[in-house]
């Protein structure tokens, strides 16, 4: 399915354990498996260039494919997560071409050469994203599973500021609002986390835009 | 979602013509259709794909003072444009109280006018529904109806339309600019692109087969404060129970000239010529509010859960003209 362009030298942890569901899954239940991926012949695939976390792919794809099942499935970028799938949640969060989006309501081959930054990508050099370990200092999380969306909604979210965008709870929209435990709550009402760890969410935030430690 | 063909289209005039054939869709953020596409509500065989058109980005000024938005720019975009936070306040606040960022980053301009009801039978498949299923019946009717529509709607069909920015546009006298699939140019009042659902609820625009929003177009801005509020189940994220578009020119205690739109009342944002009538000239007072209010939601019908939006829009108006006045 998937060409890649950029020669890869070592299977990662998460491909091999991609890699060994799927045989698994096909040695228990081959029938199922076998439904589970047969297409109608009639559906042509269309190729589609994706630049994701720095790494060039291109791949053939049933073009109802999201973006979120493209990442996860396609190149075993599991940490995106699936929650609502229906744009409500905010766990499949990801930036595309410097901005937030929701990946389950987006196709695949609506992104054709687009740049992408999932939570894999916000490493750098092995170090955690300064939002990354504030959020591991805030403890801004319980479970985890709307982690990642958080934090890639948290990242866009300080550029959305820096370039003076206003929100809903901006008092007057032709100013440059400061940032307010308000103005993030607001900006990060796409993120939902049931656990409900919103006011170490809100400080992890506010830390960063303060230019904490990181 | 069924399966589909997908195309990327090369031009304005090319795309148009494909999206004439029965079938065809376009598709541009995809926010709304997508989500209904895996519901099996919306089952395109072909999305013509007008994300990427040139000029579907540009925000320009035009001639007359005013401005022409693409219809393929952001949500985002417009409401951060600082011509229209400084001259046209209210349609950024409205945008704002929209949805979430990670939504109008994708979200458009044409997409925000066109998209579809939020009514729960609407979204449901195994319910009847008029507008899903034309001549299935209304569930909505003597259902759950608490965030449906009380003016200008039928029994065929009580669905609200969901969007915010259409009520500040419809308050600022917006002009949807379009082009058929022959190619032909035509401007039509926003109030005027909706239709009302009457026993054909499936039929929401006056568009046809193929035409696409090109632009819309702003007039220059209005004298007067501007103000949009949104009352809704929770503080983000959430769509509107009642939302009100208000522009208030005042002359010392008395309203000079008023424009009033509501959303969430209707199948489309809906223009109190009534209440505008009743503010003309009258004091800037708790009174003529309350008049005003009871002007605009004289024809309004509840269908029992939704009774209360009829109070409510009379009180929220009340709330934004005393805003918009500063009493």
């Amino acid at each position: 399915m998937e060409r890649e362009l950029t020669p890869r030298s070592s299977i990662s942890r998460r491909r091999f354990l991609g890699t060994a569901g799927v045989t698994t899954m096909v040695l228990a239940s081959p029938p199922a498996f076998a439904e589970a991926t047969a297409e109608p012949s009639s559906l042509p695939k269309e190729n589609v260039r994706l630049s994701v976390n720095g790494r060039q792919h291109a791949l053939d794809l049933d073009p109802r494919t999201t973006l979120l099942d493209t990442l996860r499935e396609h190149l075993a970028l599991t940490g995106t997560k699936k929650g609502c799938d229906q744009g409500q949640c905010g766990a499949c969060t990801i930036i595309v071409n410097g901005q937030r989006i929701n990946s389950c309501l987006t196709l695949a081959v609506m992104h054709d050469g687009d740049e992408i930054t999932t939570i894999e990508g916000l490493v750098e050099d092995g170090d955690l994203h300064p939002m990354q370990a504030a959020f591991v200092r805030h403890d801004g999380l319980q479970c985890g599973y709307c982690t990642p969306g958080q934090i890639c909604s948290a990242v866009a979210l300080l550029a959305e500021h820096r370039a003076g965008w206003p929100s809903h709870v901006t008092a007057d929209v032709a100013t440059r609002p400061a940032l307010s435990d308000a103005e993030i709550a607001e900006r990060m009402s796409g993120n939902i986390c049931r656990c409900s760890a919103y006011p170490n969410i809100v400080a992890a935030i506010r830390d960063v835009n303060e230019g904490g430690r990181g | 979602m069924k399966p589909f063909r997908y195309e990327r289209a090369s031009g304005v005039a090319s795309a148009c013509a494909t999206a004439a054939a029965p079938g065809a869709k376009f598709i541009a953020g995809g926010t709304n259709l997508i989500d209904l596409m895996k519901l099996q509500i919306e089952t395109p065989e072909l999305l013509v794909d007008i994300g990427l058109l040139p000029l579907a980005d540009i925000i320009e000024s035009t001639g007359e003072g005013g401005l022409r938005i693409g219809a393929g720019v952001t949500n985002s975009a417009l409401a951060a444009d600082m011509r229209v936070r400084r001259l046209y306040p209210l349609l950024s606040q409205a945008i704002l109280a929209g949805a979430s960022t990670q939504l109008r980053n994708k979200a458009t301009t044409g997409g925000n006018l066109l998209q579809r009801t939020r009514c729960p039978y609407f979204y449901d498949t195994t319910k009847p529904c008029n507008k899903r299923v034309p001549g299935s019946g209304c569930a909505a009717l003597h259902g759950i109806n608490r965030m449906n529509a009380v003016m200008g709607v039928s029994d065929d069909c009580i669905a609200a339309h969901p969007s915010d920015m259409a009520v500040a546009m419809t308050a600022l006298d917006a002009r949807v600019e379009t082009v058929a699939a022959d190619g032909a140019i035509r401007t039509i009042p926003i109030d005027a692109l909706y239709r009302a659902p009457g026993s054909t609820p499936h039929i929401e625009t006056v568009l046809a087969p193929g035409e696409m929003i090109r632009s819309v177009l702003l007039p220059p801005p209005p004298k007067g404060r501007q103000v949009y509020r949104k009352v809704r189940d929770r503080a983000s994220f959430a769509f509107a129970l009642v939302s009100v578009a208000v522009v208030v020119e005042r002359e010392g205690d008395r309203v000079r000239a008023a424009r009033v739109a509501f959303g969430g009342l209707s199948y489309k944002p809906w223009r109190s010529a009534e209440a505008e009538a009743s503010l003309e000239g009258a004091s800037a007072t708790r009174a003529s509010f309350d008049a005003a209010g009871i002007a605009a939601l004289k024809n309004a019908r509840g269908y029992g859960h939704n009774d209360f939006k009829i109070p409510l829009a009379r009180r929220t108006l009340r709330a934004t003209l005393a805003d918009a006045v500063g009493a």
